[in-house]
């Protein structure tokens, strides 16, 4: 058995963010205490079959909801998730959230003065296929203001969790898109480290774009990888 | 090589998509782990739960029952916490761990969610798990990991929970490399008058601090 790769700190944003308001009572008091891995860290949910019966199956058309058509700009966001030696990481959960092209969240919390569209949730999920993929159809998500400070505004983005094949390799992240003049405004996204930030920015596309029917938007999750030397026991 | 995919924070609005019916409910067919109440009326798609029976996990049924608090010591009221397990027999249900022979449950999977409320507050209910081996030839104490995710939070959060009536916490390879002073932290009292509910509750700061770890 062999234990994941370290995580890469550097590319990382830290706990505590000043810039991110919420980060400043929400960041532990203390640093982690670093412990091996050990099979409760290098096991997670995984293996094939195992999604659908904890969760259910996929669901990754966000245009297909419902009865109705919903409103907005349709687009595919399609890629892989891998690990960082660029091995496909299979059957494993990609979840989905998203506001609406009005920049509404299908939320009871969210307080922002644009419209619900009854035929759009923004939720999905896929389950990689054996080569890693994921594909979801769903519509293009608005900017939409938040409390962080007078006048401060999130760019587009989309949130995803990728489980990965173990407890270790668990990635919660958002998505955004290229060119967005509020990216580099955004305190999230600029907790990330400047240099790593282009890996939460997904790529247009025009070669799996579909004529005539929606813009596609490719992006790769990198999960840590496999460690050279084996675990102590 | 690539590079890893940089973590960013769940934001506020995760509960009409992360939490799942019966995500908190890792032994029963309650919808405990859905969280209805935050979802847009109407919008409540992902409610179909998977084809587990979960009512034929076997096992000592346990609840786990806690509050989260920031590192002011307010209660956080809208996080995700994860949990992940190994079966009543010590197996976990992922190809990696190959021990044919410790039998798998076919009806337990180990992983749940649970979204805090208005209080902080969460529930799981589950099983106590069995003991799994730790690094050299040791073995560890029954334990659970904890994920913790929500807004505020830019990267994962771990800790682990240890039942604070396993003799076997004396022995344990992980709980040895905590400082003595803190580890009563990650160690779930029974609760009072209610022989099958552990509370745990987490804190981000202060005395009591719970024990993150770094894997
Ligand atoms: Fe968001």
């Amino acid at each position: 058995m062999k234990p994941f790769a370290p995580e890469e700190k550097a590319a990382q944003p830290p706990s505590l963010f000043p810039d991110f308001r919420s980060s400043v009572t929400r960041a532990p008091a203390s640093a982690p205490l670093k412990i091996p891995q050990t099979l409760t860290e290098t096991t997670g949910p995984a293996g094939n079959g195992i999604w659908e019966r904890l969760m259910g199956g996929n669901a990754t058309d966000l245009t297909k909801q419902y009865k109705g058509e919903p409103l907005g700009e349709r687009i595919i966001v399609s890629g892989r998730v891998l690990d960082e030696n660029t091995r496909p990481v299979p059957n494993t959960m990609v979840e989905l959230v998203q506001a609406n092209p009005s920049g509404r969240y299908a939320h009871n919390y969210d307080q922002h003065d644009a419209p619900l569209d009854p035929n759009f949730t923004g939720v999905g999920r896929c389950i990689t296929d054996a080569e890693g993929r994921y594909r979801f159809i769903t519509l293009k998500p608005a900017a939409y203001p938040w409390a962080n400070g007078p006048n401060t505004w999130r760019p587009a983005h989309i949130h995803f969790s990728i489980a990965g094949p173990a407890f270790a390799t668990r990635l919660v992240t958002q998505m955004y898109f290229p060119g967005d003049p509020l990216f580099p405004l955004d305190a999230i996204a600029c907790a990330v480290p400047e240099w790593a930030r282009d890996r939460i920015v997904c790529r247009f596309d025009l070669e799996t774009t579909m004529p005539y029917w929606a813009l596609s938007y490719l992006f790769d999750f990198v999960l840590r990888g496999r460690d050279a030397t084996p675990m102590e026991n | 090589m690539a590079g890893q995919t940089p973590w960013q924070t769940t934001g506020p609005f995760f509960h009409f998509g992360f939490c799942w019916k019966g995500g908190a409910d890792l032994t029963g067919d309650s919808a405990l782990g859905s969280r209805p109440d935050l979802t847009a009326p109407g919008h409540d798609v992902l409610a179909e739960p998977g084809t587990t029976n979960r009512r034929l996990v076997k096992g000592e049924r346990i609840e786990i029952v806690g509050q989260m608090f920031d590192n002011t010591g307010a209660p956080f009221t809208d996080a995700l916490i994860e949990i992940w397990q190994a079966n009543a027999a010590g197996r976990y249900a992922c190809p990696e761990d190959n021990r044919a022979e410790i039998p798998l449950d076919e009806n337990f999977i180990g992983f749940g969610r649970a979204a805090t409320d208005k209080q902080g507050a969460y529930r799981f209910r589950t099983i106590r798990p069995g003991r799994v081996p730790g690094p050299g030839n040791t073995l560890q104490a029954p334990h659970i990991a904890f994920g913790l995710v929500g807004p505020g939070i830019l990267k994962r959060l771990l800790t682990r929970i240890y039942f604070a009536d396993a003799p076997e916490n004396d022995e344990d390879p992980i709980l040895a490399l905590v400082p003595a002073a803190r580890r009563s932290s990650l160690i779930a009292t029974r609760e009072p008058g209610a022989a099958d509910i552990y509370r745990f509750d987490i804190r981000l700061g202060g005395p009591q601090e719970t024990v993150l770890f770094d894997i």
